[in-house]
């Protein structure tokens, strides 16, 4: 049978058969090993003495303040991102500034700094020993070791999400749209909220989904900053590392697995919505 | 409504795009910019827009200085070179854009604006088409489209950016006779933007014809044939006479 003729191809940029099939289960095989067996362990591990006590973790009382920490977080830093990404993005993409292409890298920033050190920098920065931190303590206001520097840290990390998801969408719309709504005598804001928005809100959406999960889930630089307090200033990540290093891995695990949960929320929100709006999608995207 | 351009130059970065030009245009007249790219003549017809703002010179709508008068205050029906329609929009919702976008005191009411919709689309020949989205029209419907947005805001005057640019030899004669038609019927002051010798010799009451940033000559049609007045202006019309070219 070795020379039957290979399967018809659908067209010329398709692969023949073999091809598609061992590439496919390739991709299945890291898939599984990568992505989804780490998830289903530690549901496992999570649920190993049974529901009862994986569902009991949530609510003692040093972790329901870890989880409410955490979406306080969440809740304060993905409105800022927006509000600082979209202005960004807009400044980047509709102004000729001087040092353009070096701002741009510089949105990238936190994306190559490694979270333990944007921690350590806002200690530095902040912190008692420094002049600023100093000023800050006598007038009351603490940053490092409270909710102030967890923001300012989640912040730090998740500021590219927004931004880079708008901006290349910005960036490849033109102005054209904008400056047509203003000749039809659309106020700068209205331009902004009919023709803008609507172009930018899949990525926009993207972006807020990508933001959110990561400032939920951010350990690195909130552990430098936070200084572990518990019942304070643990967040969710932070807690549980903690109850890790006491041995306590049930709790660990269910909190984990919860924290899993939150991000497969995000996920599965992102699908309904682009499901909902397929027509509107496809119709942004047809040109 | 009269347009006179006064001077009127345009500097970026150290280019200048447009040395000090002058022109007027009279009221209720169908002029063209002529001029191969990078002439100026966009740039021009931005300045008359308010999208950009001249480095010197006035620009005078019936005698009055629109230095102070914002894009949106102009109400220069503006067509774009690519249309620019609203593509999360419905064909209604973007010819009655500018009527909603009005301070409430002079926006007309939903039945009204229906109406006008409804009218602008019988004056583009395309009836029924409210409920289509631009991704579903054809080029020359969507150029239709963005001449009836443009006309819904009751423009003092009509601008016009290589309206038939991108559609082919067909569709282009047929739009050139609809401009020419709703030109004539509604009266306005037009301009248009165009490097086809033709198109302007062919439409255009005023022809300007453009060079490097220069208005090298202005007149009707039939007087620059007659008497061009610079080895330009006659080699580019010469151009379009030759066959093929």
């Amino acid at each position: 049978m070795a020379d039957a003729p290979a399967l018809p191809r659908a067209s010329a940029t398709t692969e023949p058969a073999g091809v598609r099939i061992a590439l496919t289960a390739a991709v299945a095989l890291v898939a599984a090993v990568l992505l989804l067996a780490p998830l289903a362990a530690i549901f496992a591990e999570a649920l190993r003495d049974g529901i009862a006590p994986a569902l009991a973790a949530p609510f003692e009382p040093e972790a329901a303040a870890a989880i409410r920490l955490t979406l306080l977080v969440a809740a304060i830093v993905v409105p800022v991102n927006v509000a600082v990404g979209l202005a960004a993005t807009w400044a980047l993409a509709r102004f000729d500034l001087r040092g353009k292409a070096f701002a741009i890298s510089l949105i990238d920033l936190p994306f190559s700094v490694s979270p333990v050190v944007a921690g350590l920098a806002l200690v530095l920065l902040y912190g008692a020993n420094s002049s600023l931190g100093g000023w800050l303590a006598g007038h009351e206001l603490r940053v490092i070791f409270a909710l102030p520097g967890i923001l300012l840290a989640t912040v730090f990390v998740t500021f590219p999400f927004v931004a880079r998801e708008v901006l290349p969408v910005m960036l490849e719309q033109g102005r054209a749209e904008e400056e047509a709504a203003l000749t039809l005598g659309a106020s700068g804001w209205r331009m902004f909220r009919t023709v803008t928005l609507p172009n930018i809100r899949w990525a926009l959406l993207y972006g807020v989904l990508l933001c959110n999960a990561r400032a939920m889930g951010e350990f690195g630089a909130v552990a430098v900053v936070s200084g572990r307090i518990r019942g304070e200033t643990a967040t969710l990540p932070v807690m549980i590392e903690m109850l890790w290093n006491e041995y306590l891995s049930a709790a660990a695990f269910a909190l984990a697995a919860l924290l899993a949960l939150l991000a497969l929320v995000t996920l599965g929100l992102k699908l309904a919505l682009e499901r909902r709006h397929a027509g509107a999608l496809a119709a942004a995207r047809r040109r | 409504m009269r347009i006179e351009i006064d001077a009127v130059a345009k500097t970026y970065d150290h280019a200048p795009a447009l040395h000090p030009v002058s022109l007027a245009i009279p009221s209720g007249a169908l002029a063209a910019l002529l001029g191969p790219s990078g002439s100026g003549k966009t740039t021009l017809l931005r300045i008359l827009a308010g999208l950009e703002i001249p480095s010197s010179g006035r620009v005078l709508f019936d005698g009055v200085d629109a230095a102070g008068l914002g894009v949106q205050a102009r109400r220069a029906g503006f067509v774009f070179q690519h249309y620019a329609l609203f593509r999360h929009m419905t064909v209604f919702e973007n010819v009655s854009y500018g009527l909603r976008a009005r301070p409430r005191r002079t926006r007309p009411a939903e039945a009204e604006i229906a109406r006008r919709v409804e009218g602008l689309l019988d004056l583009i020949r395309l009836p029924g088409i409210g409920g289509r989205y631009p991704a579903q029209l054809s080029g020359g419907q969507r150029q239709r489209v963005a001449l009836a947005r443009a006309l819904a805001i009751e423009p003092r005057m009509l601008l016009l950016d290589e309206p038939f640019g991108a559609l082919d030899a067909a569709v282009r004669r047929e739009l050139r006779a609809g401009l020419r038609r709703i030109h004539d019927e509604t009266g306005l002051t037009t301009v248009f933007v165009t490097h086809d010798q033709d198109e302007a010799m062919a439409l255009a009451d005023l022809v300007a014809v453009m060079s490097m940033g220069r208005i090298e000559q202005a007149a009707p049609p039939a007087e620059l044939r007659a008497r061009p007045r610079s080895p330009f202006v006659r080699a580019f019309l010469d151009a379009a006479a030759t066959p093929g070219g």
